[in-house]
């Protein structure tokens, strides 16, 4: 998902720290069994804490990073309602940002620290804003289906053993709505359009299918984090769990806009109640994680500008701060 | 300059009148004024609230979760405090 559990490297440094006894574990296992809420400062794994640093960090670079393929269109939206309304939702994206790096902050790591891993290229944010936004249906097609997947993975993750990624992530959900809904409408006014408009629909579809499938991760038997994270109840549902539930709520919506999802391996599976669906192109979401995308250079080479274009503001507030502080000193 | 993170300051909203503030998360601000601004931006931008605090987060002092069961202990014993804790009588009413 936005968070993937892709990190390959921090394996080794797993096991438990030394204070770390049995009795103590355990004792933390019953608490997050017994659904009680662990809160910043209470005693928790050291490992339980490194994946919780992982995961929210990734969701909040996720966040920031997923303002780039959005904004790229901001400038040219089609009327002036479709911009305030695009507006609105890449800030509330920045604000998805701000939301998690304060979870992040409470588990005793820096939002400096955690931007400075994003820009290091040492913490990595989902796969799905490495690819462009061409054309205005893109717009469309992310609201409703990257925005929907997130949702997806989101709304468990409000029931998250740990409180303020949990509460967090209430915030988020509340607003994620709006989102999804937005980018719908854009398509379904694209679908009622002339013909050009229905192609250009179908098109961002074709595009962002396959990409939006991948956002919930590998498939389960490759998913290294999911076992520990499941006990641990930071999650709630498998990858392909999720993934499923996704394919089977869309596929009608896309039925509805009469467009064709890009898979003929699709179909309705009267036994199981679900879609089966075909095989996900693994190949090619490892190499977007590899930095292999088609934007990830850019995506990165822009939040790398951003941030040392701001370094200015950050100084001139410091300044300013010090200078009243001593003023009124 | 040096490149020190500016402060953080946690984040407290009154969302209607008649409620009391609670905690909405945090944000990082340069001074007061700004934290303020920041909280505004980041936690109201659909009206949640009517009323704002901003605290700087090492300013506020907490009790030590390690030490919940001997912090709270004194409570623990006095179930009387509770009127479940007395019995009244059959027949008696509005007590
Ligand atoms: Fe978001
Ligand atoms: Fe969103």
């Amino acid at each position: 998902m936005y968070t993937q559990g892709l990190d390959q490297k921090t394996k080794t440094s797993d096991k438990p720290g030394p204070l770390e006894g049995p009795e103590q574990l355990a004792e933390f296992q019953a608490r997050v069994d017994a659904e009680e809420k662990i809160e910043a400062k209470d005693w928790m794994p050291e490992a339980y804490r490194r994946t919780l640093v992982r995961q929210i960090s990734q969701h909040a670079h996720s966040e920031i990073i997923g303002m780039q393929p959005e904004g790229n269109w901001l400038t040219r939206a089609p009327s002036l309602k479709r911009k305030a309304i695009l507006l609105a939702k890449v800030q509330d994206e920045a604000g998805h940002g701000l939301y998690l790096y304060s979870a992040g902050e409470t588990l005793g790591v820096s939002r400096d620290q955690m931007v400075a891993d994003l820009l290091a290229g040492r913490a990595k944010y989902s796969s799905i804003f490495n690819y462009p936004t061409l054309t205005w249906a893109d717009i469309g097609a992310i609201g409703w289906l990257v925005d929907g997947a997130a949702i997806m993975n989101q709304i468990p993750l409000c029931r998250c053993s740990y409180g303020p990624y949990a509460r967090a992530m209430v915030r988020i959900c509340k607003e994620e709505s709006f989102h999804q809904r937005q980018g719908f409408e854009i398509m379904l006014e694209l679908s009622k359009g002339t013909d050009a408009q229905k192609e250009m629909a179908q098109d961002a579809f074709n595009r962002w299918w396959w990409p939006s499938l991948m956002m919930f991760g590998p498939g389960d038997k490759d998913s290294k984090h999911s076992a520990q994270s499941m006990a641990w109840k930071i999650k709630r549902f498998s990858n392909d769990e999720l993934r499923q539930k996704f394919v089977d709520v869309t596929v009608p919506q896309a039925q509805f806009l009469g467009l064709r999802v890009p898979d003929d391996d699709l179909h309705y599976n009267d036994e199981t109640g679900h879609y089966d669906f075909g095989e996900i192109d693994w190949q090619e979401f490892l190499d977007v994680l590899a930095g292999n995308g088609p934007c990830n250079r850019q995506r990165m080479a822009q939040r790398t500008r951003a941030h040392e274009d701001g370094q200015w503001v950050r100084d001139a507030a410091r300044a300013y701060a010090a200078r009243q502080r001593a003023k009124a000193a | 300059m040096t490149d020190e993170e500016w402060p953080l300051y946690e984040v407290f909203i009154r969302a209607r009148s008649g409620l009391s503030h609670r905690h909405a998360g945090s944000v990082h601000a340069a001074d007061d004024e700004m934290a303020l601004n920041h909280a505004r931006d980041t936690y109201t931008r659909r009206m949640e609230g009517v009323s704002i605090w901003v605290v700087r987060s090492d300013k506020i002092v907490a009790s030590d979760p390690a030490e919940t069961s001997a912090f709270f202990e004194p409570a623990e014993d006095k179930v009387y405090r509770h009127p479940t804790f007395y019995e009244i009588p059959e027949g008696v009413e509005n007590l």
